[in-house]
């Protein structure tokens, strides 16, 4: 019998697709999200927006607020740590926690490294912008990615961006002729291996969903139709002014994505999403995608 | 031959792949118009909560419950399990109570828990079958008629077969072994519904 192998990190990911994962900072709303058919939640203290509104130094969530989420609710309970802060991992693990999200969305604590992630057996979600950084944080041990967006601004372009860029950078590897991938891989700045293997396979390693941004029913079945498998919703729920139906319709959306008829039912009398930021009216040393490397 | 698989939520498109590798026509379900003309009905893993509000929300419990005692072969992996199951142990109750058993939903605790074990499964020969268990149900109680497909050393079951269902709390769809896919396709090959169509 093994434990936190490989295949069992990957293995709940795979089990996560077609799914959405809610933003959650209470356990009320961790209830209202699991009733709503949230396929897992992250429990956090603030969600994206209301970190981007208050400035400072983000870090993990308390354990009392993610504890109290774990004992609520029976889905996975994910949560985030900084990057490169491998000792809240190490306290996430230790909570018990089903997934870590080493997050931009938190202030960085290591500028040059990520978590060495094959060192927990709890398994963990990075962010990417590009095939080359989804790339190495898989050599790091993700056993899945998200495309980061710009969280906590209820604007999808920026998701919409980076699952182009790694989908486009995902067919060029597959036309490339195998005595290009090495300087391929070079220009990536991705292990060669990796670059092989979705050279080979078209897809990448692992389970890609997609975040940062989305806000309605319309805007989750827009990323599954770009190639995500999944999606993450932080501040799009429980910013808007009816979390429960916004909730439902969201994992309605995402479920028929390919039915437009279906996302158009679904979209009818959702309230007030919450309000968008226009991703140039933000300075970029505020910008959340860029952190990570 | 025609396998849906209900493609709600979860590792659908690994079942897919697993049946086409077979030689199979396998396709996604997601609305009850789609059931028509099925062999066979493959209920994946997923997170059996999300699976269960969309089977609720598109009224697909009944026409599911009709097709199993109509004889469809109907298969469930982990969450799929708990969904066929007749009683949940600690939740309010199954959805589509279908195959007599009793099941416990993440019975072996959270993921750092979940786990890849070597099992003895006769009915698919006497290699091992690799089984991955993530979050996994085990069935805790199986009425008289239930066939017994495979215990862990401890005597917990964790495959079964009611009649024309099955279920397993492990997932072959991550495996490269094809035997248990082989073990439900030839159920398909028995009972009503395979002389409606051979």
């Amino acid at each position: 019998m093994e434990k936190g192998s490989w295949k069992v990190k990957t293995g709940l990911a795979q089990m996560l697709k077609g799914g959405v994962i809610m933003d959650v900072v209470t356990a009320e709303q961790a209830k209202i999200a699991e009733d709503a058919g949230a396929c897992a939640v992250m429990a956090l203290e603030r969600v994206p927006a209301d970190i981007r509104a208050s400035g400072g130094v983000a870090r993990m969530a308390d354990p009392t607020i993610i504890t109290a989420i774990m004992e609520t609710v029976s889905i996975p309970v994910m949560a985030k740590c900084r990057i490169g802060h491998f000792v809240e991992a190490q306290v996430l693990e230790a909570l018990g926690v089903d997934f870590i999200d080493e997050s931009e969305v938190l202030t960085p604590a290591d500028e040059s490294h990520h978590v060495w992630k094959h060192d927990f057996k709890v398994p963990f979600v990075c962010g990417c912008r590009d095939l080359g950084e989804a790339l190495r944080r898989i050599a790091e041990g993700a056993a899945m990615i998200r495309t980061k967006g710009e969280a906590g601004t209820g604007n999808i372009v920026e998701a919409v961006r980076h699952m182009r860029a790694v989908q486009d950078e995902i067919h060029k590897l597959q036309s490339l002729p195998e005595e290009e991938l090495v300087a391929e891989a070079k220009a990536l700045g991705a292990p060669f291996e990796l670059v092989l293997e979705v050279h080979n396979t078209g897809k990448l390693p692992v389970v890609n969903f997609a975040a940062g941004g989305i806000a309605t029913p319309a805007d989750a079945a827009l990323m599954m139709q770009l190639g995500a498998e999944g999606v993450f919703v932080g501040s799009g729920i429980f910013k808007s002014s009816d979390p429960p139906v916004r909730a439902r319709a969201i994992v309605k959306a995402t479920t028929h994505y390919q039915d437009p008829s279906i996302i158009a039912e679904v979209s009818k009398g959702l309230g007030i999403a919450m309000s968008g930021l226009d991703i140039k009216a933000i300075p970029k040393e505020e910008l959340l995608a860029t952190r990570g490397w | 031959m025609r396998i849906g698989i209900l493609a709600l939520q979860g590792d659908f498109a690994e079942h897919i792949a697993m049946l086409s590798r077979l030689g199979v026509d396998a396709f996604p379900v997601r609305l009850p118009s789609q059931l028509n003309n099925l062999d066979g009905l493959v209920i994946p893993g997923g997170e059996s909560t999300t699976i269960s509000r969309l089977i609720a929300e598109y009224a697909l419990a009944k026409p599911i419950r009709e097709l199993a005692y109509q004889g469809l072969p109907i298969w469930g992996t982990c969450a799929g399990m708990v969904l066929l199951a007749k009683e949940i142990t600690n939740s309010p109750n199954g959805t589509l109570g279908i195959m007599d058993i009793r099941v416990e939903r993440n019975a072996f605790g959270r993921q750092v828990d979940s786990f890849e074990a070597d099992l003895p499964i006769p009915a698919l020969g006497n290699h091992p079958f690799s089984g991955v268990f993530i979050r996994a149900p085990i069935i805790e109680q199986a009425g008289p008629k239930v066939e017994i497909l495979c215990q862990l050393p401890d005597g917990t079951i964790v495959a079964a077969r009611d009649k024309n269902c099955l279920a397993c709390s492990f997932h072959p769809e991550l495996t490269d072994d094809l035997r248990f896919h082989e073990y439900f396709l030839n159920l398909t090959k028995e009972g009503v519904f395979a002389k409606r169509n051979h």
